[in-house]
């Protein structure tokens, strides 16, 4: 550590060129993965809508191709629960419900978020036949810990569950983390959503695996089992996905 | 370059000798959060063992031109830029894992082990020593994870790797998960027991008595 090495210039010098030297990997780093990264991400997002589809073992681990064949991404009006135009060439429902324009503030909800989009991703599937068989609502709310996000499955009747597949949550590992353990998510299929026009499913405590609106909730995990209730609650009721699986526009 | 007495010293005693966790207590945060899964707590020490080893490297490369009023800012800019690179990599080859490991990958800038390592050993040792004093480092902080990360797997979920050792109860098996191991902190129990073993297994290592 000799003397000639503090002076003013010299330090300012060595420590421009290691943040310049630094900032040229970071950013090379950043701006060469970034295509891998999307590819990614988008992939990530196919299976799992594919996983809600009931389509993942068919795929066979050719999850792009499988999801161009049979998936189809529409845009739905959720106050009206008609098919609209894609809003923007890159629209993203999530990023929609920050913005003002886009989106409309909740009132006295315990979904555990402040904005809705006004237009929301929906994913047809479809069979072989081209005919829609199941449509997948992308849906989310407060969990325990943080918003939890899923894809729910339902028939083409618009009434009957198929599947709840949680893609991004935070919930304890082995407690709330327990809505991705095969078994509980198996417990959706066949479920019936809505009794009479009103939304009628139910998780909670030793449910009969016979009651066609109840789903046994999580033992250990009532907060999380809420938080799925109040989920679902919001958006199949008349703020979320209510009018369009009323309407049905799929079918005409 | 055959192996000599003094680089297997600095290879290799990290492990047991000079144990990071063990006897330096250093980068415990990381250890409890992440050790949950078996396959996290493997990319996890892979990813912090390549930081150290690099940042040892180019730290070392730089020492003698380092100014010692700013050394600290260096060394935290040149780990912080090395950890971003890891992060990039793993979001764009193990876009899972990365998912799983979130913020922990981010908070290898903090660890303690790294900077620790950059200031006592590489601002003083040529680089290749450098570099190897890492990866022993980081093979040291790689066992403890290691091990923590089997224990918890195996009597938490029931399964190494993902591989099905003990039917859980959940699945028609017999095994019942043990609930506390899934929590992270009972690391701290089995970080306990380890440092007591070691020292159980290396009596020179027990602090003497005040």
């Amino acid at each position: 550590m000799s003397a000639k090495k503090e002076t003013l210039g010299r330090t300012v010098g060595v420590v421009v060129a290691v943040c310049l030297v630094c900032s040229i990997v970071v950013s090379g780093a950043a701006v060469g993965l970034r295509s891998l990264q999307q590819h990614n991400a988008a992939l990530d997002k196919q299976t799992n809508i594919l996983d809600a589809a009931g389509l993942l073992a068919d795929a066979k681990g050719n999850i792009a191709k499988t999801y161009e064949e049979r998936v189809e991404e529409r845009f739905v009006d959720l106050s009206t629960g008609n098919y609209v135009e894609k809003p923007s060439a890159d629209f993203d429902m999530y990023k929609a419900a920050k913005d003002p324009a886009t989106s409309t503030k909740l009132e006295g909800s315990n979904v555990g978020f402040q904005r809705k989009p006004n237009v929301a991703s929906v994913y047809l599937v479809k069979d072989d036949a081209g005919q829609v068989s199941r449509i997948i609502l992308p849906v989310h709310g407060s969990g325990l810990w943080d918003l939890m996000y899923a894809f729910l499955a339902v028939d083409a009747d618009g009434q009957t569950a198929r599947g709840l597949v949680y893609y991004q949550q935070k919930e304890t590992p082995g407690l709330g983390g327990e809505v991705l353990n095969p078994s509980w998510k198996a417990k959706w299929d066949g479920k019936q959503l809505f009794e009479n026009g009103d939304v009628a499913i139910k998780v909670k405590k030793n449910a009969s695996p016979d009651d066609e609106h109840a789903v046994d909730a999580l033992s250990g995990a009532t907060l999380t089992s809420n938080g799925v209730q109040y989920t679902l609650d919001f958006w199949l009721g008349e703020q979320g996905f209510g009018p369009f699986l009323a309407k049905q526009p799929w079918k005409s | 370059m055959a192996m000599s007495k003094e680089t297997k010293k600095v290879l290799f005693g990290p492990i047991l000798d000079n144990n990071p966790i063990a006897l330096q207590v250093l980068g415990i945060c990381s250890a409890l959060a992440i050790t949950t899964k078996l396959e996290t707590a493997l990319v996890m020490s892979l990813a912090l063992t390549a930081v150290v080893a690099f940042s040892n490297l180019f730290i070392s490369l730089i020492r003698n031109q380092i100014p010692s009023s700013v050394r600290i800012i260096i060394q935290m800019t040149i780990i912080a830029s090395l950890v971003i690179v890891v992060d990039q990599i793993l979001k764009a080859y193990s876009y899972e894992i990365s998912k799983q490991l979130s913020v922990f990958v981010g908070l290898i800038i903090t660890n303690c082990i790294v900077m620790g390592r950059a200031e006592a050993y590489a601002m003083k040792n040529p680089p290749m020593m450098s570099f190897l004093d890492g990866i022993g480092n980081g093979l040291g902080y790689s066992f403890i994870l290691i091990v923590i990360g089997t224990i918890k797997e195996l009597f938490g979920f029931g399964t190494i790797l993902g591989f099905e050792i003990l039917p859980l109860v959940q699945n028609g098996g017999w095994y019942q998960g043990n609930g506390l191991l899934i929590l992270p902190f009972s690391s701290f129990i089995l970080i306990a027991g380890m440092i007591w073993f070691i020292r159980t297994i290396r009596p020179q290592q027990v602090e003497p008595k005040e």
